[in-house]
């Protein structure tokens, strides 16, 4: 049984010209610990399909069937402990909380889900390499270091699943190739599935496993023609 | 532990708005727990306090002017009555104890008052609290010109036992009007928390006989004051006095004159009070205005916490927790004005009359002020956290979106 699966998937949002749909997803799959990355340009609803995942938006129709619970019918209360307990979310701006301290950054990751483990949180910032940093704030950090804060954040709660959206957008390359290494090893060491979306190619190069959003999202197909 | 963080770190980041607001929080406190203690207090002290007496006879007045001169001290004496009804009220069988007092002077601000030793021996100020003078000394010889000074005097004019002084003519102070006797302090009296503090005590033939007051004073009194043996008694006296005659005043029961006094002007207190709900009233709208202000700066991370896992319920109530918060910083704040703001007006309340307020007796409104400001507070909390439970996360996350 696959750790995600998604079937008729539609997803629309009300504009100036009138209702659109954004998403339009017949299928797909993710098996559990497997890695895979979404290629699509911006505008092709990558991020919503990101927060239908993660059940921050609720679905116009179709099945998200997360390790075999379905999300599309959950209440949003039930939704927010889904994603607490099960899934971990990298930000493309990193979104730490400012006044935080990294330490606390990853705890709040924790504490909505399985609550609250300091061991862990130490843990995991010194396999990110900020072992040093536990109690320097975001604006003392560089980037490159608040995006290895967020790696360790969205594995705090032990996920089954990562969702990085555009993880690498804000970095240079160099940080951008290091800190993809870094998601992917800590999601393989945790035993956590990755779905990335992105549009560099860079990032997209080093999976085995690229779907291009156009070919499964219908939607984003019919706004591209 | 998650809620108290998320509420810490936010009072923290906002550090400064917490701050004024919890400093107008502290200040609607204060003003209410001073306004109802004070108010509380002297009411009670002046209602209650009667120095051992039951009525006061004078001149033809008003009752509160007799009470307010010859009790506490503060009012000018309405006339002079004769030596002669001081002598008839003795021998008046509802009568238990009757002591004559006489106005006139001053020491340096402080009111002289003429009597007889009974004043400060026999009279129970409060159920069974008598004066007393301090040791060594003694209460004055009526034969001579001594005195004994009120702990409150002694105090604020450095006097001691031995010192002589001249006394000053009138119940204001002029440097101009000194008489010639002098008198030599042979007792200061204990504190009793009584206008009496405030009084030089001298026998009362040296108010009477002093050098330049007219030869009549000799044989007048300013008042009589006067135990009754029951309530009866008061009522015939009351007959006799207040219907029949006219030339005399029987202020009876002193503190129904008082409570009268203060029904007057209870307006006052309702305005007062009035000022002080409308003070809490705009505290509680600031905590309102500084969290709703704040709330476009905050949706970003509101909507982080609810990627992470938060309920909208929780955003929320660490918006209501935090309203609580400042409220809590605020009542403790309220305390410490509440301590100064009625130590102030104790000081200046006891310098006045005598009265002594105490600021740290239990007053109901020391738990129901902070308690209600606190309620109101977190009524205030529910407007921001109303919108902070609407806070669309999707939209919310990215700063580009």
């Amino acid at each position: 049984m696959p750790l995600l699966e998604i079937s008729s998937l539609k997803k629309s949002f009300r504009g100036p010209d009138g209702l659109q749909l954004i998403v339009d997803v017949p299928r797909l799959e993710l098996a559990e610990k497997a890695q895979i990355a979404l290629a699509g340009e911006s505008g092709s609803g990558k991020t919503t399909l990101l927060h239908l995942i993660a059940g921050i938006l609720a679905p116009d129709g179709g099945s998200i069937k997360l390790n075999g619970g379905e999300l599309a019918t959950l209440s949003e209360g039930e939704r927010d402990r889904m994603r607490a307990q099960n899934i971990g979310y990298i930000f493309q701006t990193f979104n730490l909380l400012p006044g935080y301290t990294c330490l606390e950054n990853v705890l709040l990751g924790m504490s909505f889900g399985p609550g609250t483990d300091r061991a862990f949180a130490e843990q995991l910032l010194r396999r990110v390499g900020l072992g040093d940093r536990l109690h320097h704030y975001p604006r003392q950090l560089s980037t490159g270091q608040q995006q290895r804060v967020a790696v360790a954040r969205a594995l705090a709660n032990r996920p089954k699943l990562v969702l990085a959206d555009e993880p690498t957008g804000n970095l240079d390359h160099a940080n951008a190739r290091e800190a993809l290494k870094l998601i992917r090893e800590a999601c393989c060491e945790n035993g956590a599935a990755l779905l990335l979306v992105s549009h560099d190619r860079d990032t997209l190069a080093g999976f085995e496993s690229v779907v291009q959003l156009a070919d499964i999202n219908l939607a984003a197909r019919r706004i591209a023609a | 532990m998650t809620l108290p963080l998320v509420v810490r770190k936010s009072l923290r980041h906002h550090a400064l708005s917490t701050a004024i607001t919890a400093l107008s929080i502290g200040l609607a406190g204060a003003l209410l727990m001073s306004i109802w203690v004070i108010k509380t207090q002297s009411h009670e002290t002046f209602t209650n306090f009667d120095g051992g007496f039951d009525a006061v006879v004078g001149a033809r007045s008003s009752k509160l002017q007799l009470v307010l001169n010859a009790i506490f001290h503060l009012e000018a004496s309405p006339a002079n009555i004769e030596w002669k009804d001081y002598a008839s009220l003795t021998n008046h069988p509802g009568v238990e104890f009757a002591v004559p007092i006489a106005m006139g002077d001053n020491y340096r601000g402080f009111r002289i008052v003429g009597t007889l030793p009974d004043m400060l021996t026999r009279s129970e100020y409060a159920e069974g609290k008598r004066f007393r003078v301090r040791s060594p000394g003694r209460v004055f010889d009526i034969a001579l010109r001594e005195a004994v000074v009120g702990s409150f005097v002694a105090q604020k004019l450095g006097l001691k036992r031995g010192d002589k002084f001249h006394p000053y003519h009138g119940l204001n102070f002029n440097e101009e009007h000194q008489h010639e006797e002098e008198y030599v302090v042979v007792g200061i009296l204990e504190p009793s928390n009584t206008p009496a503090d405030r009084v030089i005590w001298i026998p009362l033939e040296g108010v009477q006989k002093m050098t330049g007051h007219a030869v009549e004073a000799a044989q007048q009194i300013s008042a009589v004051l006067v135990r009754l043996r029951n309530p009866i008694a008061g009522q015939m006296l009351d007959m006799q006095l207040n219907r029949k005659d006219t030339r005399l005043t029987f202020a009876w029961p002193i503190g129904t004159v008082m409570s009268d006094l203060l029904s007057k002007i209870s307006w006052f207190d309702r305005v007062l009070a009035l000022v002080a709900y409308l003070v809490a009233v705009v505290a509680a709208g600031s905590i309102l205005a500084s969290i709703y202000n704040s709330m476009n700066e905050r949706r970003r991370q509101i909507a982080v916490l609810r990627a992470l896992g938060a309920r909208r319920t929780f955003v929320s109530a660490s918006i209501v927790l935090e309203a609580i918060a400042i409220a809590a910083i605020g009542t403790v704040l309220a305390f410490v004005v509440y301590a100064a703001i009625t130590f102030g007006a104790a000081s200046v309340i006891q310098a006045q009359t005598g009265v002594v307020i105490d600021a740290w007796r239990f007053h109901p409104v020391m738990l129901w002020a902070p308690l209600g400001l606190i309620a109101l507070a977190a009524l205030a909390g529910l407007v921001p956290a109303m919108k902070a439970y609407r806070v669309d996360v999707a939209e919310n996350l990215a700063p580009s979106q």
